[in-house]
């Protein structure tokens, strides 16, 4: 039960999995933690397939796969058959007018958080401004950013320009 | 049949691309909301919210909602494993060789473009999250009046969250679901 995404888990697998069950240490886990943030997905989910893969092979990466997911996969089911039934009363609807807003800010502190661990030079400076600028303005997918910037990163390290 | 197989398609294709967690799947939703038209950035936005007060992984819960208001619940169910499909295969490949692989020094190099690739791809798609909140493009677009383009209700709720989640120190710790809830609040008072 973790609110607020990835890193809330963190000090609730500390107590479950290395206090209580003893089924790996902490330096383990932040191992895990840190492959986690440099592999694709979601970073609770990673964590949670490393320890089962640790403890019982890949039926226990499964296992916790799916373990992980339960939870949100029942309450967010709930909520959303909640939601789309009241969406049309006013109040409702003015009620997430006002929430909106709040999102807006939420976002601009989230961007604000990881941009202080993402741009760490020029370089990678100017890769988050051409990206930003062209996202906005284009129609083109995700999928070609991230592909074009990670090996946009390789050519800039191996160039040299990292760092400075 | 060939909703589900879409969904499963575009959620393992954002669990494939999403890097950096949490905020990171938001512009992969807003490319499948223009793509498919499955769902309005009105809801994507409220989705953000209502991920940000439930527990776990937001990634996960965006699939989930997303899944049910396309494809019920077995949407959901089918959204979610294509999401998570990519992560588990990923890491379960790469157990093995857990630390060879984060110093591994192509994986470093690409993470070291991919990062701000990511934050420069969410700050876009919050951009598109403030056009529907701070904005009315509608009646803008009805009156031509410039003052009309300002949703100045939100803007004020806006400056006024930023200053309590920033800057004041009592209130700039508290979990986001008091900021979501005293927004709701003020948007019935104040018919937002």
């Amino acid at each position: 039960m973790t609110f607020g995404g990835g890193y809330a888990m963190l000090p609730i697998i500390e107590r479950e999995i290395v206090d209580k069950r003893h089924w790996a240490e902490l330096d383990e886990i932040m191992d895990y933690y840190a492959v986690g943030q440099c592999t694709p997905g979601v970073i609770a989910v990673n964590t949670a397939t490393f320890i089962g893969y640790k403890l019982a092979g890949v039926p226990g990466g499964i296992a916790a796969t799916i373990g992980v997911v339960f939870p949100s996969l029942i309450i967010i089911t709930v909520i959303a058959s909640v939601l789309t039934a009241f969406a049309e009363v006013p109040a409702v609807k003015s009620a997430f007018a006002g929430i909106r807003v709040c999102v807006c800010v939420l976002i601009f502190n989230s961007v604000m958080k990881l941009y202080k661990k993402a741009i760490v030079d020029k370089a990678s400076l100017a890769l988050f401004i051409i990206v930003f600028i062209l996202a906005v303005l284009l129609d083109v997918s995700p999928v070609v950013f991230v592909i074009i910037c990670a090996l946009g990163g390789i050519s800039l390290t191996r160039l040299g320009v990292r760092g400075k | 049949m060939m909703l589900y197989l879409r969904l499963y398609f575009e959620f393992f294709k954002t669990g494939l691309f999403s890097v950096g967690g949490g905020m990171a799947t938001l512009p992969f939703l807003y490319a499948i909301s223009d793509k498919t038209g499955w769902f309005s950035h009105e809801l994507l936005a409220d989705m953000v919210a209502v991920s940000e007060s439930t527990p776990g992984p937001i990634g996960v819960n965006m699939a989930t909602y997303v899944g049910y208001v396309t494809g019920g619940i077995p949407g959901a169910l089918i959204a979610t494993a294509g999401l998570v499909t990519p992560c588990c295969i990923i890491i379960l490949l790469i157990a093995k060789a857990l630390k060879a692989f984060r110093q591994n020094k192509y994986v470093d190099a690409a993470f070291y473009g991919l990062q701000p690739c990511s934050v420069g791809l969410i700050a876009a798609a919050g951009m598109l999250v403030l056009k529907i909140s701070l904005f009315d493009f509608g009646l803008f677009g009805e009156t031509g009046k410039l003052i009309d383009l300002f949703n100045f209700k939100a803007i004020v709720l806006a400056a006024i969250l930023l200053i309590c989640t920033r800057y004041v120190k009592k209130l700039k710790g508290l979990h986001p679901i008091v900021f979501i809830a005293a927004s709701a609040l003020v948007g019935i008072v104040f018919a937002f």
